[in-house]
């Protein structure tokens, strides 16, 4: 069934936003053109994804090959039903956050709008390229183009603070991709002498000894730190120090993403989920995921700068991913591959909602967040979705991928992780449910007359909350209509899931 | 005209030098044209040098058409090809760079500058096509004296270091010059080809005086190109010489010594006899380990910029001694790669310090500061670079190191593996260094709009002639890079004839 046809396609949707780089320098001087330009390859972008998802959904992938760069390997493009998944994600949620962006940068009147777009843009394209890589040593270029590509909008500031939160950054990045991935790739290399193709049955079994694949199965979760695992995991919060935006869209849904994404491809297409079962060394990572799961959920609980608590969440959360691939069973893999979507809707609109918030009032601590809930409902409306769906409750697309995960687990008959899950769950509604509730209901009675003087305070800018309502209500959309995103993973599966 | 191609590879650069020397007399002026034009001309001889061997095969030429192994031969294969053409086209840039630099630096003694300049260009050349042990020698001595006073023409502390340089310098073509007599009196020929055939025919692999040739000529050769603890008068030299002279040298110098061992131990010696009869690997390839990461550390210690990448020059040595005694033909092919490509990687950065020195006068890391505005052009040109030395693909960096790593792999050396990636870690460190400074400054901006300090006002783009070849030296970076394959596959069809280990193919 899985037939495969040759489609430039791939290629200019992962292009079309370094190629909008070009506009988006020429017209600086114009803020309103620059903003354009982002739009309108922000759009093409997504069209071109869309127009693919047809062909992918009908269990065909599209195939492109650029550049026959090594003897045996080319940079390559395919397009399957993860890679898809991931695209759709990044590139609708782009658009989003080019809107909020706008409204974000001007109501801080920040520096150096231009270069923040450019950055924004070219993070985009090797993005999208992750998600369409056809073979690892694609993945790994596009993957350490986001890295570089990514750094000057964490250290968009650039003051003290930022420089820190950049090296930290650039640090962790840098040192596991050449120092874990790299080498594992080559040795990879080496032993199979293949053109390192992404299939269903993997390209390892055979070529290594158990032990060598238990290795090269630590050095590649580890080594795509983005994926947050711990203890590689203290760049995301050091990171927040970027814009909001950035954080939104790249520390919730692109770089992050693409580290878990990068996970699934090497369980899922590199070793090839048989193998790893037949080779009985995936409980390893499973439980490296559910430690992370665990610990950032209670560091979670004890930090009062929102978008602190965010990142703690989001660690918390990739792991999850993990795991679920980890565990092996369909189930729990159309769950980790679902979750990437659903994680990336509720988070985004939970760091926007953050935004907002600082761009309305400057407010950064929750505890100063009391009863806020009266003056800006819209934003806060839409934390509340945004937190029931991270959490995994309905009416929300949380729930949905939640479920397969929980099933999953009885799947594979790994009952301690079960719990795991379960506890993770109560901790996620302990860290982010009393948010929105007490910005309705403050505690404080006396707070919620006067709280500091409030009095002019109201909602931010409608782009900013704009793209804050549309990417709440897709959360309650996903709740009704998760099956496209099912359907993309069970091809995956070989199975429909 | 194109069999004579080989010839006026050499000739072009050498007849100018004369030319420029007395023409210089008069006309200084003419001096910089005259060196463009004729380093051009070599360009395009070795790049049709280069076109003949990937089609016929190596060429053999034959001075004055005296046969060997009485006449001088020059023997041109892939290897000598592809280093030939990096070094013409490494010099052709490096000089039209120079145009600035040396009247600010050597102003009255431009027509003597371009002449030595172009005496040491032919004989890195010259060391590289000439199929003859003894003649070998007579060019590495016309690049050495010429280098040394090239180097002496720096600032005070300069001479010292040419000195230093010329003690040890000395010591090293001695030690190869013994050598190359060890093998005379065994061989009776000095013809590089003809002593192989004679050492396979006549049997004499176990004879101690080959033994001690080889050992003479490996150490001669790792004194000249700085092989760690050989290392100490490289840093000083680099650092404080002219501002030309350390952007032809420190990307040439070293990497025609690494061709000189490649070609020893390959041609003249044979790896069967380097690599089985004696068995040195592991020592080598430990040695190598040292150097990486002494280098590395010493680059880490620096704040002077010329003088962090010089110590990086010692590093990346050790990367391609390490890769030729890894003995498989994968790491071989990342070494004579590397040649290559760490050329230009180093001209790169070199150029780069270049303009910064020209523009800012400082040589301190700090004069970095804030140089993403005042010169992205030129910065753009050094990211290609650090990238490069860093390994990101798809720069050239990335793929020699990609082979470098892949012939550890394969033949066990983990500890090469090691040391590569550690130093390749340490390169990340340093170059994001300077990439922080020069993005946010000394001191971080207040608040969120840009100070336009007036120290900064003064330091505007690099000229034009400093600008095109940095931006050039990156573009080939990438096209490298991108066309590795093509290249690869010439030094694989170099290799092929010695049978060498290798698992996959």
């Amino acid at each position: 069934m899985s037939s495969t046809i040759t489609s430039i396609t791939p290629l200019l949707a992962c292009l079309v936003s370094l190629i909008a780089v070009l506009p988006i320098v020429l017209l600086r001087k114009s803020p309103n053109a620059r903003e354009g330009a982002t739009f309108v390859a922000g759009i093409i972008k997504f069209g071109l994804v869309l127009y693919m998802l047809p062909t992918v959904l009908a269990g065909t992938k599209i195939e492109y090959t650029l550049w026959q760069i090594l003897p045996n390997i080319a940079i390559e493009f395919r397009v399957d039903g993860l890679g898809m998944l991931f695209g759709l994600v990044a590139s609708s949620l782009w658009i989003l956050t080019s809107l909020y962006s706008i409204g974000y940068m001007r109501g801080l009147k920040e520096h150096s709008q231009t270069r923040f777009f450019t950055f924004f843009a070219i993070s985009l394209s090797a993005t999208i390229g992750v998600a369409f890589s056809g073979n690892l040593f694609t993945l790994y270029l596009f993957y350490e183009m986001l890295s570089l590509a990514t750094y000057p909008l964490v250290t968009h500031h650039q003051d003290k603070e930022a420089r820190t939160g950049g090296r930290t950054y650039l640090t962790y990045l840098l040192t596991t991709s050449i120092g874990f991935v790299l080498p594992a790739l080559i040795f990879v290399f080496v032993k199979t002498g293949s053109s390192m193709d992404f299939s269903p049955e993997g390209f390892l079994a055979g070529h290594i000894s158990p032990s060598a694949a238990l290795v090269l199965l630590l050095l590649f979760t580890f080594g795509f730190a983005k994926a947050g695992i711990m203890p590689f995991h203290s760049w995301l919060p050091g990171a927040m120090v970027a814009p909001t935006p950035v954080s939104a869209l790249l520390h919730a849904v692109a770089v992050v993403k693409v580290g878990v994404f990068c996970v699934l491809r090497v369980f899922t297409g590199v070793f090839g989920i048989d193998y790893l079962e037949s080779l009985d060394i995936a409980t390893v990572v499973a439980w490296i995921a559910a430690f992370t799961v665990i610990t950032s959920s209670l560091i979670a609980l004890s930090q009062d700068n929102l978008k602190r608590r965010l990142a703690f969440s989001t660690i918390g959360q990739l792991s999850y991913i993990i795991l679920g691939v980890a565990l092996l069973s369909d189930r729990a893999v159309t769950g980790s591959m679902t979750h990437i979507a659903m994680h990336a809707v509720g988070k985004i609109t939970l760091f926007m909602c953050a935004g907002a918030v600082f761009v309305a009032t400057g407010k950064k601590y929750i505890s100063q967040m009391d009863g806020l809930g009266k003056k800006m409902p819209f934003t806060f409306a839409a934390f509340t979705i945004g937190a029931l769906s991270v959490t995994g409750l309905p009416p929300t697309g949380g729930l949905i991928s939640k479920f397969y995960l929980v099933t999953g687990t009885v799947d594979a008959g790994q009952v301690a992780l079960l719990v795991i899950f379960l506890i993770s769950t109560i901790l996620n509604a302990a860290y982010l449910l009393p948010i929105g509730y007490r910005a309705f209901f403050p505690k404080d009675k006396e707070l919620s007359k006067t709280p500091f003087s409030w009095k002019a305070v109201e909602e931010a800018s409608l782009p900013c909350v704009l793209p804050v309502c549309i990417t709440s209500t897709l959360a309650l959309v996903l709740f009704i209509k998760p099956q496209f995103l099912i359907n993309l993973a069970g091809l995956m599966l070989g199975s429909g899931g | 005209m194109t069999e004579q191609a080989p010839i006026f590879i050499l000739l072009f650069p050498f007849l100018t030098a004369v030319i420029v020397a007395l023409v210089g007399l008069r006309h200084k002026s003419l001096s910089w044209p005259l060196t463009l034009v004729s380093l051009g001309a070599s360009v395009c001889a070795s790049l049709s040098t280069l076109a003949q061997v990937v089609e016929h095969g190596p060429i053999r030429y034959k001075l004055g058409g005296w046969s060997p192994p009485f006449g001088i031969e020059f023997h041109i294969d892939g290897l000598s090809a592809l280093v030939a053409v990096t070094v013409s086209v490494v010099a052709l840039l490096t000089a039209i760079y120079s145009k600035d630099n040396v009247d600010a630096e050597t102003p009255d003694k431009s027509s003597q500058y371009y002449s030595l300049f172009l005496l040491l260009v032919s004989g890195l050349l010259g060391i590289v096509i000439t199929g003859d042990a003894f003649n070998l020698y007579v060019m590495l001595e016309v690049a050495a004296l010429t280098s040394y006073a090239l180097i002496a023409m720096g600032n005070k502390r300069a001479s010292l270091a040419a000195f230093k340089y010329l003690i040890m310098g000395t010591i090293g073509a001695s030690f190869y010059l013994l050598g190359v007599g060890y093998l005379y009196i065994k061989t009776g020929s000095l013809n590089m080809l003809d002593i192989r055939e004679i050492l396979e025919t006549a049997g004499l692999f176990n004879s101690p005086t080959i033994l001690v040739a080889f050992i003479l000529i490996t150490v001669g050769v790792w004194i000249k190109m700085a092989f760690f603890p050989l290392h100490s008068w490289l840093p000083n030299c680099y650092a404080f010489a002219p501002t030309t002279s350390s952007n032809i040298m420190a990307p040439l110098v070293t990497k025609v010594m690494i061709y000189v061992m490649v070609r020893m131990v390959l041609t003249v010696f044979g790896p069967n006899y380097a690599f089985e009869i004696l068995d040195w690997e592991n020592i080598v390839v430990w040695l190598a380990v040292i150097a990486i990461l002494a280098g590395s550390i010493g680059a880490l210690a620096q704040k002077d910029l010329r003088k962090m990448l010089t110590f990086l020059i010692i590093a990346e040595v050790g990367y391609m001694v390490g890769g030729l005694w890894l003995a498989d033909e994968t790491g071989i092919t990342g070494t004579i790669f590397h040649i290559i490509s760490d050329a230009f990687m180093t001209l790169c950065v070199f150029l780069f310090a270049g303009i910064v020195f020209a523009k800012t006068g400082a040589r301190d890391i700090y004069a970095l500061e804030g140089m993403f505005k005042k010169m992205p052009l030129t910065m753009v040109g050094f990211l290609v670079g650090a990238f490069s030395l860093i390994g990101i693909p798809p720069t050239a960096g990335f793929f020699s190191k990609w082979y470098l790593v892949q012939g550890g792999i394969n033949s066990g050396n983990w500890e090469y593996v090691v040391a590569l990636l550690i130093s390749s870690l340490i390169n990340a460190v340093l170059f994001f260094r300077l990439i922080e400074i020069a993005y946010f400054g000394k001191k971080p901006a207040e608040g969120h709009d840009h100070h336009h300090g007036d120290d900064h006002a003064k330091v505007s783009e690099a000229s034009f002639t400093m600008l095109l070849p940095l931006l050039s030296t990156a573009a080939i970076l990438i096209v490298i890079g991108l066309y590795n394959k093509e290249l690869v596959s010439v030094i694989q069809d170099f290799l092929s004839q010695f049978n060498l280990a290798t698992s996959i193919r």
